[in-house]
C-alpha cells in the first residue's frame, strides 16, 4: 500500500495503479475542502449583504 | 511483472540454491487405496468433521479420483488420479492463476522453491483463488475446526492450524521443506538430499507411486521419470504449467488426464522460466 | 403548508410538493422493514456461523452473492453515465434525473460493498485488500474502485442533503451546496474515470481465468475482451435501470416526477448503446468458440449440463438483448410508456443474467474430463441477505424521495 512497506515491489504498475489511486483520493479531499473553506468564506464575508440577496 | 521475477530469480541465483521441486506419479502403480490422503491429513492438520461425506466441503488436500474408461465388462478398466496442488508455475503471458488473482497477496510463487504458499492468517477469503484454479485444489473451511476430544495433543506441531473463512490447499509438506533446509545449514550445507525432504503422501504410499524431487536436478529421480513418453500433466493444454507429472502407459488415462475433448495430446510442452 | 391537513413534517419536505400523512410514510417503512430483518437475521447466521449456512461449496466458491454483486454494479452504471452525460457531454435536459440516477447509484454501491462484506470469509480482514494489494488481480481493481466511486457518488450525494428546505437556510450548508454544485463537472469526471475501470476490471474478474475455458478471454494489454464488454453493457443497462426505478417511484408517489422528454433521451442512448454491446458480444462469442476449441473445450462442452444448456445463450442474447434492443432504438415503441418500461426490465435483466453466467456458470463448467457436474441454487439465506441490501436501498429511496429535492420537475408537473 505504502512504498515504505516491505511488500513494496518498485514495478511500473505498481506506481501507475497506486500512483492513481493517491490522485484521485487527493483530488477529492481537495474538492471537498475547497468548497468546505469557499462556504465558510462567504458566511462570514457576505453576512452583511444577505439581505440585499434578497 | 515476469522481467522483476526474472531478477529476483537472478538475484536467488547469485546467493541461494533454487529448486523445482515437484511430483510424478505413477497411476499404473496406484491402487487407489488413499493411505497418501490419510497421510496428507495427518500431517498437515487438516480438520475434518464428524461425518465427511460431503465430498464439496470437505477439506482434502490431496484428493484420489477415480476414472473408468466407460467400456461394458470385458474391456472395462479403471485408474485412480492422486491430485494434490499442482504447483502450476504459469507459462508465457500467465502467471500461475491463484497467484495472479489474489487480492490480497496472500497466496505466492516462491522462486527459491517452485511451490505455491498460502498465508492463512492474511487470506480474508474471498475466494477468488477457488475459481482460478482448473484442479479444484483448493479448498474453504466452511466451518471452524474442531477436533475429538484429546486429539489437539496430537496435532502436527510444525503445521499451524485454519481458521474458518480462509482458503488452503496443499503446499508439497512446505515445512518439511524448512526443517530439512534447517538441519542442512545446521551441517554446513547449502543443498538438500533428494531424501532429505519428502511429502507425507509420498512416504505413505505402499505401492511406491508418488516419487517426488527436484524436477531440475539430474539426479533425482523425478527428473527421469517425468522423461518419460508415457508422462504426462492434468490440463496440459491450459498452460498452467503443473509441477505434478503423471505416468500411464493407458492411452485413455493420458487422454481423460490431458484436457477434456478432444484429440490425442501430443506430450509434455516443457516449459520452464528459471 | 402550514394548514391542518399538512402532514407535521412539512416543513422539512421540498418547496411547493405534497407528501403523503406521516403515519402512512411511517407505516410503508415499518412494511419494508419487515423482509429488511429477515435478511439481518440472515447476515448475522452467515457472520456468527460461518458460510457453512449457504449453498456456496467448493465447486461454487461464487455463487448468489458475486452474480448479484457484479449486477448491481452494472445497474448502478446509470449514476455515472447519466453525470457523464450532463456534466461533461453537456446534455442539459438530464439535470431533472441525474439526482435520482445518484440516489440510485448510492443504493447500488452500499449494496454491492455490504453483500461482499457478508460473501467473504473473513469480513474482519477485508481491509487486507488494501493493505496487502496484489496490484496484478482484477478483484483489487475493483476493490479499490468500488470504494473511491463510491466515496465520490456520496460527495455527489451530499448537495442533495444540504439543499433539504431546512438544512439549506443554515449559511454555510447552502454555500457548501452551492459550491460543490460548481464543482460538480470533475468530480463526475472523477466518477467517470474510477466507473469505467471498475465496471471494466468487474469483467476481468472472470476474463482472466485461463484456467477456466468457459470464463476466459484474451484482450488488450492487460485487460480480457471482457473487460470493455461489462462496461459497455453496463452503460447500456444503467439508464434503463434509472428509468425503471423512475417508473416505479412515480407509480408508489402516484405522479409524475420526471417529464416524458428527458426519460426518452435516456431510452434512445441506451439503445444505441444495447446494439453496440450486442455486436461487439456476438463477435466475442464467435471468438470465444475458436480460441476455447484450441485448448479442448468445445462450445457444446459448455452447455451439456442442465439447467445450463444452449437455452442461456439464446435467452441471454435473444430474448434479452435483441428484442429491448429493438424496442428501445424505436421511437414510436418507446413512446409507449409500457412497452418502454418491458424493454427496460428485459435490458436490465439480461444484463443481470450475464453476470451470473460469467460467474457462476462459468464455474458449473467441468474442466477435468473427470470432473462431475454439479448443480447450484441459492437458499434462503442467500436470498435474503442480498435482498435485505435492496430493501435498505428502498428506505433511503423513501427517505430522499420525502425530504430531499431530487426531482426538479416534480412542482411544475404537479401543479397545486
Ligand atoms: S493446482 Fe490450483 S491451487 Fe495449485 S498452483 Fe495450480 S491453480 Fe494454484
Ligand atoms: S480466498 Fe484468500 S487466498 Fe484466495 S484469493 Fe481470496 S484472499 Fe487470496
Amino acid at each position: 500500500m505504502f512504498p515504505f512497506a516491505f511488500e513494496w515491489v518498485p514495478e511500473a504498475t505498481r506506481y501507475v495503479f497506486m500512483g492513481s489511486l493517491y490522485a484521485v483520493l487527493i483530488t477529492l479531499i481537495i474538492i471537498l475542502h475547497y468548497c468546505a473553506i469557499r462556504a465558510f468564506l462567504d458566511m462570514i464575508c457576505k453576512k452583511d449583504d444577505h439581505n440585499s440577496h434578497h | 511483472m515476469k522481467e522483476v521475477h526474472h531478477k529476483a530469480d537472478e538475484h536467488h541465483g547469485a546467493h541461494k540454491k533454487t529448486y523445482k521441486f515437484g511430483m510424478v506419479i505413477d497411476l499404473d502403480k496406484c491402487t487407489g487405496c488413499g493411505a497418501c490422503m490419510v497421510a496428507c491429513m495427518a500431517e498437515n492438520n487438516v480438520p475434518f468433521r464428524k461425518d465427511n461425506s460431503d465430498r464439496l466441503r470437505s477439506n482434502l488436500w490431496m484428493r484420489v479420483y477415480k476414472i473408468s474408461n466407460g467400456r461394458p465388462f470385458p474391456d472395462l478398466d479403471i485408474s485412480f488420479i492422486p491430485r494434490p496442488c499442482q504447483h502450476c508455475e504459469g507459462s508465457g503471458h500467465h502467471h500461475t492463476p491463484c497467484v495472479s488473482v489474489c487480492p490480497a497477496t496472500a497466496t505466492d510463487y516462491s522462486h527459491e522453491t517452485g511451490i505455491v504458499s498460502q498465508v492463512y492468517t492474511r487470506c480474508f477469503g474471498c475466494r477468488y483463488c477457488m475459481a482460478a484454479c482448473p484442479y479444484h485444489v483448493r479448498v474453504f473451511n466452511w466451518w471452524d475446526p474442531t477436533w475429538p476430544k484429546g486429539m489437539e495433543k496430537y496435532l502436527n506441531p510444525d503445521v499451524s492450524v485454519r481458521m474458518r473463512g480462509v482458503v488452503e490447499k496443499c503446499s508439497f509438506c512446505y515445512h518439511r521443506y524448512q526443517r530439512a533446509k534447517n538441519k542442512a545449514y545446521a551441517e554446513g550445507r547449502r543443498e538438500l538430499h533428494e531424501n532429505e525432504y519428502q511429502t507425507a503422501c509420498t512416504q505413505a504410499c505402499p505401492a511406491g507411486a508418488i516419487t517426488f524431487g527436484d524436477l531440475k536436478n539430474p539426479e533425482h529421480k523425478v527428473y527421469k521419470l517425468k522423461k518419460s513418453r508415457y508422462a504426462f500433466r492434468l490440463l496440459e493444454k491450459l498452460g498452467t504449467n503443473p509441477k505434478v507429472y503423471y505416468v500411464s502407459t493407458r492411452d485413455w488415462v493420458r487422454k481423460a488426464g490431458d484436457a477434456y475433448a478432444g484429440e490425442e495430446p501430443k506430450g509434455v510442452t516443457h516449459v520452464t522460466h528459471a | 403548508m402550514n394548514s391542518a391537513s399538512a402532514p407535521f413534517d412539512s416543513a422539512l419536505f421540498p418547496e411547493g410538493v405534497k407528501r403523503c400523512k406521516f403515519k402512512w410514510f411511517l407505516f410503508w417503512v415499518a412494511v419494508v422493514h419487515g423482509p429488511l430483518m429477515v435478511g439481518v437475521i440472515a447476515m448475522l447466521m452467515c457472520w456468527g456461523l460461518a458460510l457453512n449456512v449457504t449453498y456456496l461449496n467448493n465447486n461454487y466458491p461464487f455463487g448468489l452473492w458475486i452474480a448479484a454483486d457484479l449486477g448491481i454494479i452494472a445497474l448502478g452504471a446509470g449514476a455515472f453515465f447519466t453525470g457523464f452525460l450532463r456534466y461533461i457531454v453537456n446534455i442539459d435536459e438530464l439535470k431533472n434525473i441525474v439526482n435520482y440516477a445518484v440516489v440510485i447509484g448510492v443504493v447500488c454501491y452500499a449494496a454491492a460493498q455490504g453483500i461482499l462484506g457478508v460473501d467473504i470469509g473473513q469480513p474482519l480482514r477485508g481491509w487486507f485488500i488494501f493493505w496487502h494489494a496484489n496490484v496484478h488481480s482484477m478483484l483489487t481493481e475493483v476493490a479499490f474502485c468500488i470504494t473511491c466511486y463510491f466515496s465520490v457518488l456520496c460527495i455527489e450525494y451530499l448537495p442533495l442533503i444540504l439543499e433539504n428546505r431546512q438544512l439549506n437556510k443554515l449559511g454555510f450548508f447552502h454555500g457548501m451546496a452551492h459550491h460543490l454544485h460548481g464543482a460538480m463537472p470533475t468530480i463526475a469526471a472523477v466518477g467517470v474515470f474510477l466507473s469505467f475501470f471498475h465496471q471494466g476490471s468487474l469483467g476481468g474478474v472472470p476474463g482472466v481465468l485461463y484456467g477456466r475455458p468457459f470464463a476466459y478471454r484474451e484482450g488488450f494489454l492487460v485487460w480480457p475482451w471482457t473487460f470493455f464488454l461489462f462496461i459497455l453493457s453496463a452503460i447500456a443497462c444503467g439508464p434503463c435501470f434509472t428509468i425503471l426505478c423512475t417508473w416505479i417511484t412515480e407509480k408508489c408517489a402516484g405522479k409524475r416526477l420526471v417529464k416524458r422528454n428527458v426519460i426518452d433521451i435516456l431510452a434512445k442512448i441506451s439503445g444505441r448503446l444495447l446494439v453496440l454491446y450486442l455486436v461487439l458480444k456476438t463477435l466475442d462469442t464467435v471468438y470465444w468458440v475458436v480460441i476455447a476449441e484450441k485448448v479442448g473445450a468445445p462450445l457444446s462442452s459448455f452447455y451439456a449440463n442442465q439447467p445450463f444448456g444452449y437455452w442461456v445463450l439464446i435467452t441471454e442474447l435473444g430474448i434479452l438483448g435483441v428484442i429491448p434492443a429493438i424496442i428501445l432504438l424505436n421511437a414510436k415503441a418507446r413512446q409507449n410508456e409500457n412497452i418502454l418500461i418491458i424493454a427496460c426490465i428485459l435490458n436490465c435483466s439480461g444484463i443481470f443474467m450475464n453476470r451470473w453466467i460469467m460467474t457462476v456458470q462459468a464455474l458449473a463448467v467441468p474442466v477435468m474430463s473427470f470432473d462431475k457436474f454439479i448443480s447450484y441454487r441459492p437458499n434462503w439465506i442467500e436470498y435474503a441477505s442480498t435482498l435485505m441490501f435492496v430493501w435498505l436501498g428502498v428506505v433511503v429511496i423513501m427517505l430522499s424521495y420525502r425530504y430531499l429535492p431530487i426531482f426538479p420537475q416534480e412542482k411544475e408537473l404537479n401543479p397545486s
